[in-house]
């Protein structure tokens, strides 16, 4: 041990002779392990901002979307984009006796549409609700009233906005209530304006528009379908239950007998964050192996200096093997070299991954975190890089014969 | 105390076979001070590795100190070499920026003696060349007749059976090389074996006893009156 310390030393000596080397060969693992750690941090930040927006969308919920029905070849339609399910569908869900394990149901038609509001223009979600909608989706407001029932039933001309798209007709911290928007060539008042929920990832809950289903329906876009319906379960423990209810009432009413043909599919919000986590998941391994081949990299270059110092140091390694150094012994000295190389340049790239995924967190407005894991991965991958990619050139070293190592030149 | 006995030393490099020694032998006993000379080929370099368990002879063996080590393995020569053998080079061979005080310690790492017992040792040998005020100063920092005083007392380190010097004069003025003879000449009369390799009849006739080598064999092997001894001072 007492030898390990002094040869450690050693060879940091060594290695501080030439700044400018070393600096280089360590380059390669710095880039290598920080680029590992800022982007599995970021994916792995990505991942936990896309749970959270889930999450935050609602628990216990289920969603009923339209599916075009299975041709014979087996082919599926468009996510979304059926027009099988209807408002009747839902309010025959809500009311049938044969689905006890539901609370209350949002029916919901969404479209993007251009939004005028004076001079002003944005290209936003529009999206058809009942009251039930707030409710379940937690949308709460900072301002005005939420779409009523009577604003559905009497088919009013009203909306409520994101702070989004306030700020994009408006102006920040611009007062719209009263004001007049345009969609779709009908004239909407704004009653209401939503929290910023400050969300990102796939779906921008600040970036939208409500209007009462019906206005939606019959005067904006004239359709009589419904593009979903948000289902909110009696507790978390009967989604299973609910989803097979909902499922066999809708396949008795639009009477089809075989479950694979189903015109409709029932998405729970565990399933979707399941599927999330496994695609941003994915993302992350496949972010972290391009920078691992980085890191491979790094390594091969820190093999071409140990093996350049190797012939460098060639009539030192003769010397010390003439005044009685044995293999074990020069194998140890270049293995430490090189683990000092590959282990500084660990810490530094992780310092800067670390830095990077926190300005990325910051920028990106994601959460920060840094993850353990990482941090063990960076300490030994670079070790082991060290011992992996210096043990041939150590090897070689050992490997000398004194009588030929000191007469090299 | 050293032991030859009829050894070869056969080079194969590819077709040509090259003899650089034939059937050897000779003894050298504790306490005195040889030169092997002979011009460059004659085979004293091989000769000089050979002693020094650097290399092993084609046939023949080698005996040192009742032990026969004319075949071992690379470690176990490494361990002879560190316990025996206190080897002098032509170009000193110190490590490079490393202080006199470290490059005498070296062969004592390898035998793994504490550390302070090394400080002290090397100390001790340092001030025996004379270079007590050089101790912190690396080896970049002195002169050539520095560097191989430095070199002796790291060959002294470990106490060896023979002290094995190259052309020990070969890089340095000659007046520097007149104190490393004068060093020489101190250890030996204080019971030191030395066996020195040189082609300068002048630094040869600084040993007791010369012995000539020439094509690989022993032409003559002298006694060396202190007549010549008395000339060169």
């Amino acid at each position: 041990m007492q030898d390990l310390i002094e040869t450690f030393f050693e060879s940091l000596g060594t290695l501080t002779l030439n700044k400018m080397r070393t600096g280089l060969a360590i380059l390669g693992i710095v880039i290598g392990i920080g680029s590992v750690i800022a982007l599995i941090s970021l994916g792995q930040a990505s991942q936990k901002s896309i749970e959270n927006n889930i999450e935050s969308l609602g628990s216990n919920l289920l969603t009923i979307q339209p599916s075009n029905q299975r041709s014979e070849g087996g082919v599926r339609g468009a996510f979304g984009g059926g027009t099988t399910l209807t408002l009747d569908d839902a309010k025959a869900i809500e009311s049938t006796p044969k689905i006890t394990t539901i609370n209350k149901l949002s029916p919901e038609l969404q479209r993007r549409s251009q939004i005028t509001a004076g001079r002003n223009n944005t290209n936003t979600q529009v999206v058809g609700v009942y009251p039930a909608y707030a409710d379940i989706r937690k949308v709460n407001l900072a301002s005005g009233v939420f779409i009523s029932q009577n604003d559905v039933d009497s088919m009013r001309k009203v909306a409520v906005l994101g702070p989004q798209v306030v700020s994009d007709l408006f102006g920040d911290n611009a007062n719209p209530i009263g004001q007049m928007i345009r969609v779709g060539g009908q004239q909407l008042k704004v009653i209401g304006v939503t929290v910023a929920k400050g969300g990102s990832g796939f779906q921008n809950q600040d970036d939208i528009v409500y209007v009462p289903l019906l206005t939606a329906m019959k005067q904006l876009y004239g359709v009589s379908y419904l593009s979903s319906v948000a289902v909110e379960a009696k507790s978390a423990d009967v989604m299973t239950d609910a989803q097979n209810e909902i499922g066999y009432f809708l396949l008795e009413r639009h009477k089809i007998s075989d479950a694979t043909q189903a015109d409709f599919s029932i998405l729970s919000q565990s399933d979707i964050l399941n599927t999330a986590s496994q695609v941003t998941g994915t993302f992350t391994a496949l972010l972290g192996g391009i920078a691992a081949i980085s890191l491979l990299v790094g390594g091969i270059g820190i093999m071409n200096i140990m093996l350049v110092t190797v012939t460098e140091r060639t009539r030192e390694i003769g010397l010390r093997k003439a005044l009685g150094a044995k293999r074990k012994t020069i194998i140890t000295q270049f293995l430490i070299e090189a683990i000092i190389l590959t282990f500084a340049g660990g810490i530094i790239g992780m310092i800067i991954g670390i830095l990077i995924s926190y300005i990325l967190a910051q920028v990106m407005t994601l959460p920060f975190t840094i993850s353990s894991s990482a941090i063990l991965l960076a300490i030994g991958v670079s070790g082991a890089i060290g011992i992996l990619f210096g043990w041939y050139p150590a090897q070689k070293a050992s490997n000398l014969q004194p009588i030929e190592a000191l007469r090299y030149e | 105390m050293i032991k030859v006995k009829k050894i070869s030393k056969i080079y194969n490099t590819g077709a040509v076979e090259t003899v650089a020694l034939s059937d050897i032998s000779f003894e050298i006993n504790k306490g005195e001070y040889v030169a092997i000379m002979g011009p460059s080929g004659s085979g004293k370099s091989t000769l000089m590795h050979i002693l020094g368990v650097l290399d092993q002879p084609t046939t023949g063996e080698y005996i040192l100190d009742d032990v026969n080590v004319s075949q071992l393995t690379d470690d176990d020569a490494a361990e002879i070499r560190n316990q025996k053998i206190g080897f002098i080079f032509q170009a000193f061979n110190l490590l490079p920026r490393t202080t006199a005080l470290q490059n005498v310690m070296l062969p004592m790492r390898y035998a793994n003696v504490p550390k302070e017992e090394r400080i002290e040792k090397a100390r001790k040998y340092l001030k025996m060349v004379g270079l007590e005020d050089r101790m912190n100063h690396t080896s970049n920092q002195l002169s050539g007749g520095q560097q191989q005083r430095v070199a002796i007392a790291r060959g002294l380190a470990m106490n060896p059976s023979i002290l094995l010097a190259d052309e020990p004069t070969g890089n340095i003025a000659s007046v520097q090389a007149e104190e490393v003879m004068n060093i020489f000449r101190k250890l030996n009369e204080e019971g030191h074996t030395i066996i020195m390799i040189t082609h300068e009849p002048d630094i040869a006739s600084h040993a007791k006893r010369i012995i000539h080598i020439k094509d690989g064999k022993i032409v003559k092997d002298e006694k060396n009156g202190h007549k010549l001894k008395a000339k060169t001072i």
